[in-house]
């Protein structure tokens, strides 16, 4: 019954990602670019005809452009579609407990006062680390502040922590005017980070997405709510605790190579409720497959629509994105009724 | 069956003593309604009795403690349904149903085929069969309070706990639902314990009764012994006349003062 959704969820992907390595500023044949695509397969071999530049071109430029997109969009919303299950909150995305602007405290940081160039490892580094402490100095007053940890103490702790730190980190930015560019172009974001980026998300992708994914019958379980959660003999503090860790642990991987990417963990999981049900071992899987194959289309407009020019992810994400999310809802609407 | 039996039962919330000194019991297969006015902690003795609230005291389920039960273990003696269950508007019937069966699931396992058996046949027990796959957002009140009713027998606990299982309900599903509940009480052989507002539809249902008042047990036994005049005065602040009906069951009518 499930299975009918998750493969056309798949298929969408892959399809978004040969779109994806087909487009690009250089003019190169689609056709071409198929075959060359098939010949990467394995235990497939197809002549392309294209020259060694145009596959150099496709190898290091397109090909890890459109899997780092894909790998940040699916754990954007999945993350998301957890942090939306954890907190039974429609509204809450990857970026309510501070990470987006923990990162991007410790980045502007690294940018101004040290003079970290955004192609070394000092920033991925940095907007890790800032991504996973906003999480944590979050988690640790909504503690305090709500002895065992109630959602809604959590989700004000989140918000006091994000203002305090985009405060910060606007201080921080004054002192660096000449580096505005540098930082607006890293919190717009971009998954233009070649195969290094990726190896370097790849394991906390795999370890986070995995995590969530075990945790979707559970999510379930907490979605109707803890006293009857703890009834059916769930450790219900325990199982959030791990989800949100799992979902942070995603987020700042993807933060730390894409920078501050919005929309996507809010959107996706929304649109994949309307249109395969609201169960998160459905939602999550869907998400992630969705999450990514929307990053994927909004990188390629992204490099397509003022080509040669590149607009920010972030601005298509919220353009496309917005407009795609009332559509969803409006026909979602006129079937329900 | 199942008896309940409670010794010494206190709950304290945020520094304030909600329930204290409570004892019940409950014989096997028996229907024990809780009323009491609002705040008196009824649905706070619920909460308790289900593991949902740290309390002192015991509370005894055919002579076990429940407390030295690992939750899992719990879940499948006791099950429980709150006053205002979350329903997720997205969640179908049957995905809903079958969260029931989470204390027979291992921690990150799957349900299995037998898992989907009981909960399918319940939801046809309850008429709820052609129901499965709607969205949960889309039932009227009755049917949202079967659905609930449905996920509670679907844990397969010999004892139900209902928190005020008719609220927002009109006239005839209040009936209909407590006729159901009744009726599997009586297949089944479950104890079930329930909070009730109406003290006439807790006297038509009940074997016993139990009148809390400020935390503590004002009265218990009978509907009859506990359904008095005096009574519901001293601790609803109530006029009222009592009457009998055909069955010998008390019956509450509201005087204007």
């Amino acid at each position: 019954m499930r299975l009918p959704a998750l493969l056309v969820a798949v298929g969408v992907l892959l399809a978004s990602m040969v779109a994806g390595v087909l487009a690009g500023a250089a003019d190169i044949a689609p056709g071409k670019v198929v075959l060359q695509l098939l010949d990467w397969l394995p235990l497939v071999s197809a002549d392309s005809g294209l020259a060694p530049v145009e596959r150099g071109l496709l190898l290091e430029l397109r090909l890890p452009r459109v899997v780092l997109g894909a790998i940040v969009g699916g754990l954007l919303a999945i993350a998301g579609a957890a942090y939306q299950g954890v907190f039974r909150n429609p509204l809450a995305d990857p970026y309510l407990l501070g990470a987006a602007a923990g990162a991007g405290l410790t980045t502007t940081v690294v940018i101004v006062l040290l003079k970290g160039d955004t192609e070394s490892l000092s920033v991925p580094a940095a907007a890790f680390a800032g991504a996973v402490g906003g999480v944590l100095l979050a988690y640790a007053l909504g503690n305090v502040a709500g002895r065992g940890g109630g959602t809604a103490t959590l989700v004000l702790a989140g918000v006091a922590v994000t203002s305090f730190l985009t405060a910060v980190q606007t201080f921080v930015q004054q002192l660096g005017v000449e580096d505005l560019q540098r930082i607006y172009s890293w919190i717009l974001g971009t998954v233009d980070g070649g195969w290094s980026r990726i190896t370097l998300v790849i394991p906390y992708a795999v370890v986070s997405v995995a995590a969530l994914l075990l945790h979707g019958r559970l999510l379930d379980v907490l979605s109707v709510g803890d006293d009857e959660a703890v009834s059916l003999g769930l450790h219900a503090a325990r199982v959030r605790l791990v989800v949100l860790l799992a979902a942070s642990l995603a987020t700042a991987a993807a933060v730390a190579v894409s920078g501050l990417i919005g929309f996507v963990g809010i959107v996706v999981p929304h649109v994949v409720r309307r249109l395969a049900g609201g169960s998160y071992r459905v939602v999550l899987p869907l998400s992630l497959l969705g999450g990514a194959a929307f990053l994927v289309i909004g990188d390629v407009l992204a490099r397509t629509v003022l080509a040669p020019a590149e607009l920010p992810i972030g601005v298509v994400t919220a353009f496309v994105g917005a407009p795609f999310f009332v559509a969803v809802l409006r026909v979602t609407k006129r079937v329900e009724t | 069956m199942s008896d309940i039996r409670a010794h010494d039962l206190s709950v304290v919330l945020d520094s304030r003593t909600v329930l204290s000194g409570v004892g019940m019991q409950v014989r096997g297969g028996d229907w024990l309604a809780v009323i009491g006015a609002n705040g008196a902690g009824k649905s706070t003795l619920l909460k308790a009795v289900a593991g949902v609230l740290p309390y002192s005291g015991e509370v005894l389920i055919d002579g076990t403690s429940v407390r030295r039960l690992r939750p899992r273990e719990r879940a499948r003696l006791l099950a429980y349904a709150p006053q205002a269950p979350a329903l997720p508007a997205d969640m179908t019937v049957f995905d809903y149903a079958l969260l029931g069966r989470t204390p027979y699931i291992p921690y990150l396992g799957r349900e299995s085929r037998h898992d989907r058996e009981v909960t399918a046949s319940v939801l046809e027990r309850l008429d709820l069969g052609p129901f499965a796959s709607r969205r949960l957002g889309r039932l009227s009140g009755g049917e949202r309070q079967r659905v609930v009713l449905a996920r509670a027998l679907v844990q397969q606990a010999p004892v139900l706990l209902l928190d005020e299982p008719t609220t927002a309900l009109d006239l005839g599903h209040q009936q209909q639902v407590l006729e159901l509940v009744d009726r599997l009480r009586l297949a089944d052989g479950l104890t079930v314990v329930t909070t009730l507002h109406d003290l006439s539809v807790a006297g038509q249902y009940a074997d016993s009764m139990m009148l809390v008042s400020g935390g503590r047990v004002a009265a218990s036994g009978t509907p009859v012994e506990v359904l008095t005049g005096k009574l519901i005065d001293e601790h609803f602040g109530a006029r009222v006349r009592i009457a009998t009906g055909p069955d010998g069951r008390p019956e509450v009518h509201l005087e204007r003062p």
